[in-house]
């Protein structure tokens, strides 16, 4: 029997905006001119993100598990991190909002005559800002999913538009594509995984609901080795996602293939989605039998942490040792989804947010630095640039420095918080492991700062575009965030003390 | 306690000044020594003005205070960045604001043709800013940032010619033997604080009675090393001499009159320490009695008129540190010997700074001859000084080291005869060199270098030098007459009257006897150095010879620390070389061939990375299913 559903549309709204701005982006696309497309897919996208955070912003405190049926949980948590990936999705739509990064006519083959056609008659890829809306609605649901199903969807929305950005950029297009494959099949795979997990949860426990998973442990009959599989393969659909050693592989490739913007905006705000959906899911589901996967998530923790820093160290290429750096930092993180107390939690939720600004910015740098045929990331050609460009290098000096946690940064706020949880947890192995890391991998960030400021400029070098305004904005508010946040912490500091709670 | 709200200006004025005139750079070229003296003179101001406040107070409420903020709040370590202001601060305060206003004022002339005019006005109000801050400051803590601030400004100024390779190597010394100095002086905090759990004046004063005679020796005893270091006392004297490197109104200013006396003042302080240990104070005596000798014999042999001087200065310092170690009864006069000879010191400098003015920077003595008609001023005002540092009655002098010495004979028994006898014979020998000193520059056959005008100077230079010498003159009695100073700093360094103790012998005994001894060295000299060659005779005698070599305090030196030192750093360098880099490198290695075999995975194949992501789910699965089963 199907019972009509009922939804309070209010609290699922930041969603539904960001959906219908999606929907009215494809309108946009089959009833507007090539020439007047852009700015108008520029003003859709990120009127629609100000609006779903200002309709969030009225919504913060409406805690509820009840909000689709029990299928979104909308609490502190989920509405924090909901406001992060708005956040940086518009400073990410305004690094994409620059004509440059985008191959004219995708489906032209590289060097073809319909492509030197579409790029003479002037015309641009504008179907990225309604794919990248509809990644975000993903991104957003992900989060605030409290049933396998939602978790399943969300997953889905959030990766299939990544997939077909990933291949969409301008030059060095075989790669793009060759990435945007790589990325769809590995995906596809994990996805399989994903879903074959929650198959075998279904079985163990007779139940979709994360909540009653959860309490299914206690009473249930179910064998638990359909947990186990269950759980792992669930897992390791999530850990996919976020780069975590040995599912990292696709991460640098893809980074690196896909349009830099595209690989900001996915580097920041899918890492945070899927961080959300985990840590609801440690901190809800499998909070009771946590002696099962602790032993091996701490594992997977230091294995990334360990092996993304050294991988890191002989990169290279930026967009590499960025894509490293993120695999890097899932390490990071997952000490805090091992840490299980309000204070992990808390300190995760800071850690994002830190992260995802500083790695916008630092993205956003990327685009700029070039010579004759677009975007240089061979980190040999960037010797010397701070002479030439010194705001540009020591923005991107600031936020490598806040990858690496020095302190006045926000990366040192975050690592501290969550070492200080993960030590409270009584899980000290993970911090040794993590404070070691930390040593190798701010190798690799000062290498690159040592290449900026210290060493000669070859005489082929490159140059900095003159950034257009919004590029500019996008690159001074990750800055400014990321120096705010090092030095004057007490502000997210309070706030993600108030928002990390968790409704089951 | 009452407060004032003007101590800060004291500081934060001539800080402020400095910090203009540095950062306005060549802007300030026009105006900047005019402002920076200004800025002196209404320091001068504002410690007349507390003085006669604190004049109209009765003797027991006269120190005033005033907190500026928290400075450091850690656990129980509490110290607020606070200044007092009290009977001896505020001769400290006068006599640096006062003949710190003078030497800026002979400064424009004097410095007149340099080019960096600005940035040395800017050094010497960054100098009595620091200076201010260290006599005002009211716990340890603060004291030393004032300390170490007139150690950067000393240097900066030693170095003022740092262009010269001489003179930096001169600046560098200094800095180097002071160093040495202020870790007696961090380590005599770091002891307060653990002793006391605090580091404030009135904390320490009220936890000293209670404390172990070893951790009052040992308080002592840095605090000793830390006013040897900034006094040029032995055995950290070295310095001294070498400082004269720096322009001449520094040499007056800072390596005379004030800085150098930093070390009398840290004593004089800290009474309370050394009031409760008699080691502590047995330690200040020697180091007192050895330097007030060594100054003087050094002060024999040399010809250069600012290291004479400085070997001058350093002795007196002796004498003043000989006073503050004889208890209760010493601090007054070692006051009272530090502000005459703030007086006469700094005036003789000025004349030392006014002759090389008219002789084309002429240093050696040797040189000169037969000056006393082309510059009377500077002769007479010269004259003043040397017959106050003699201690002739009735210049300023005689009022403060009579005093002494015979404090020093009262010291009772075996002790009191060395000290009193060693106070004694530094007083002859320095009526020997200061005779030889004038006899050889003012009076005697023109020695000049060919083509030398000898000339007075402007009254922008004489003015300073005229009321310095009037201080010489008069300061002595002013300060003695009814024990005034005595009683002034009753309160403070708890100084008793002479009479209380039984006296070796009475005290015009000790000014008769004082008195012949340096007419016999006066005379002496005469005789000796009516004629001099204007090249120094090489057929000297050992003791001649060793004098010359400072007393081979160099040649100690660089065998003692200097190249066991750089032995011992060399050994470091190697092994930071070759063990740590060493064991860094193998590491760096080590991770870069593991990053290398990393890349290898990383082949770009979909299989590759399908199958290292089926690899790490099957051994996932395997290792939950074992653990939970």
């Amino acid at each position: 029997m199907f019972t009509m559903p009922t939804l309070n549309y209010a609290q699922l709204a930041p969603i539904l905006i960001v959906l219908g701005g999606a929907l009215l982006g494809v309108l946009v696309e089959a009833f507007f001119g090539s020439k007047r497309r852009g700015p108008i897919q520029i003003t859709l996208s990120l009127g629609t993100l100000v609006i779903s955070f200002a309709w969030l912003l009225r919504i913060r405190n409406d805690i509820s598990a009840t909000a689709a049926m029990g299928s979104v949980a909308t609490d502190g948590f989920g509405i924090f991190l909901q406001g992060t990936i708005l956040v940086l999705a518009f400073l990410a739509v305004l690094l994409i909002a620059d004509n440059d990064h985008f191959a004219p006519a995708v489906s032209a083959l590289p060097g073809s005559e319909e492509e030197a056609a579409a790029i003479s008659s002037g015309s641009r890829t504008t179907e990225v800002f309604p794919l990248t809306l509809f990644a975000v609605a993903g991104m957003m649901l992900f989060p605030i999913a409290s049933d396998f199903i939602t978790l399943f969807v969300a997953l889905e929305v959030l990766s299939l538009p990544l997939y077909i950005m990933t291949g969409l950029s301008r030059r060095r297009r075989l790669m793009s594509q060759e990435a945007a494959l790589k990325y769809f099949l590995l995906g596809a795979y994990s996805s399989a995984f994903f879903l074959f997990g929650i198959a075998f949860l279904y079985g163990y426990s007779g139940t979709l609901s994360l909540t009653d998973v959860g309490t299914a442990n206690i009473f249930s009959a179910g064998s638990p080795v359909f947990l186990y599989i269950g759980m792992v393969f669930l897992t390791i659909g999530l850990l996919f996602k976020v780069g975590a050693v040995p599912f990292h592989s696709w991460t640098p490739d893809v980074y690196q293939g896909a349009p830099t913007p595209i690989t900001g905006f996915m580097a920041a705000c899918t890492k945070i989605a899927a961080f959300g959906a985990l840590l609801r899911i440690f901190y809800g589901a499998f909070f009771l039998m946590q002696y099962s996967w602790k032993p091996f998530l701490t594992t997977i923790a230091i294995i990334t942490m360990v092996l993304g820093s050294i991988a890191a160290m002989t990169q290279r290429d930026i967009k590499r040792t960025l894509a490293y750096s993120s695999i890097t930092h899932a390490g990071f993180l997952l000490a805090g989804v091992v840490a299980l107390n309000k204070a992990g939690l808390a300190a995760s939720m800071f850690y994002l947010v830190a992260y995802g600004f500083a790695t916008v910015g630092a993205f956003g740098i990327v685009t700029l630095v070039r010579d004759s045929s677009g975007e240089v990331t061979d980190l040999s050609k960037w010797a010397g640039l701070a002479k030439k460009s010194p705001l540009v290098s020591v923005a991107m000096a600031l936020f490598l420095l806040s990858f690496g946690g020095v302190p006045m940064t926000s990366g040192f706020i975050s690592k501290f918080s969550i070492f200080t949880a993960a030590y409270q947890s009584g899980n000290i192995a993970i911090v040794v492991v993590g404070v070691l890391s930390s040593a190798i991998a701010l190798f690799f960030y000062l290498r690159v700062v040592l290449t900026l400021f210290f060493q000669e400029a070859p005489t082929d070098g490159v140059s900095v575009v003159i950034p257009s305004i919004m590029t500019r904005i996008a690159i001074g508010i990750c800055a400014v965030m990321t120096l705010l946040l090092g030095v004057y912490p007490s502000l997210l500091l309070n706030l993600v003390d108030t928002m990390s709670t968790l409704v089951h | 306690m009452r407060t004032s709200s003007l101590l800060v200006y004291l500081i934060a004025l001539p800080l402020f000044s400095s910090a203009l005139l540095l950062l306005l750079g060549r802007i300030a070229d026009k105006w900047g020594h005019i402002l920076a003296t200004l800025i002196t003179a209404s320091t001068f101001v504002i410690g007349v003005y507390e003085f006669m406040k604190m004049h109209s107070q009765p003797s027991g409420s006269r120190a005033v205070t005033q907190k500026l903020f928290d400075w450091i709040s850690v656990g129980t370590l509490k110290v607020d960045a606070a200044l007092l202001l009290d009977q001896l601060s505020i001769c400290f305060v006068l006599l640096i604001t006062g003949v710190g206003t003078l030497i800026h004022i002979y400064s424009i002339a004097y410095m007149s043709h340099d080019k960096d005019r600005r940035r040395f006005f800017a050094f010497l109000n960054l100098f009595i800013a620091a200076m201010l801050l260290l006599v005002l400051g009211d716990s340890y803590l603060n004291l030393y940032v004032g300390w170490e601030g007139v150690g950067l400004a000393s240097y900066l100024l030693i170095g003022f010619w740092n262009h010269n390779p001489t003179y930096a190597v001169a600046s560098k010394k200094a800095f180097v033997a002071n160093r040495v100095g202020d870790l007696g002086l961090s380590l005599a905090i770091m002891i307060c604080f653990a002793q006391f759990g605090t580091v404030s004046f009135a904390g320490v004063k009220a936890g000293a009675h209670g404390a172990s005679s070893a951790a009052l020796a040992g308080i002592g005893a840095m605090l000793l090393l830390a006013a040897c270091g900034k006094s040029a006392q032995f055995p950290l004297q070295s310095w001294l001499g070498d400082a004269m490197a720096g322009p001449t109104p520094v040499s007056a200013l800072i390596h005379a009159a004030t800085m150098v006396t930093a070390g009398v003042y840290l004593i004089s302080r800290s009474n309370f320490i050394f009031d409760a240990s008699s080691t502590a104070r047995l330690l200040v005596v020697i180091v007192g009695a050895i330097t007030l000798l060594f100054g003087a014999i050094i002060g024999t042999a040399k010809d250069d008129i600012k290291k004479a001087l400085a070997a001058s200065t350093m002795s007196q310092i002796g004498y003043m540190i000989l006073a503050t170690g004889l208890g209760p009864v010493g601090y007054a006069f070692a006051i009272l010997h530090l502000l005459t000879h703030g007086f006469f010191k700094a005036g003789m400098f000025l004349g030392a700074g006014s002759v090389m003015h008219g002789m084309d920077d002429e240093v050696n003595m040797r040189k000169y001859g037969g000056l006393a008609k082309l510059m009377p001023i500077t002769a007479v005002t010269f004259g003043l000084g040397y017959l106050a540092i003699l201690g002739v009655p009735p210049f300023a002098g005689f009022y403060s080291k009579d005093k002494i010495i015979e404090t020093a004979f009262n010291a009772g028994g075996i002790k009191g005869i060395l000290l009193g006898g060693a106070a004694l014979l530094g007083a002859a020998i320095t009526a020997f060199y200061m005779t030889r000193l004038m006899v050889m520059t003012f009076i005697g056959a023109k020695r000049w270098k060919a083509g030398s005008h000898p000339h007075e100077s402007p009254l922008l230079m004489t003015l300073p030098m005229i009321l310095l010498a009037v201080g010489s003159v008069a300061s002595g009695f002013l300060l003695s007459y009814g024990s005034a100073l005595v009683h002034w700093l009753q309160p403070v360094v708890n100084s008793q009257s002479m009479e209380e103790g039984k006296p070796l012998m009475p005290a015009l005994t000790v000014s008769l006897l004082a008195l012949g001894v340096v007419v016999l060295g006066a005379f002496f000299a005469i005789t000796k150095y009516r004629s001099v060659s204007d090249l120094a005779p090489e057929d000297v005698s050992i003791f001649t010879k060793a004098a010359r070599k400072d007393l081979y305090q160099d040649l100690l030196n660089d065998k003692v620390f200097v190249e066991p030192g750089t032995l011992l750093t060399a050994g470091l360098v190697k092994t930071d070389d070759r063990v740590i880099d060493g064991f860094v490198r193998f590491v760096g290695n080590f991770l870069a061939a593991t990053s290398d075999v990393l890349r290898k995975v990383q082949n770009g194949f979909v299989r590759s990375y399908a199958l290292l992501m089926l690899a790490g789910l099957v051994i996932t699965v395997i290792a939950v299913w074992v653990i939970g089963a």
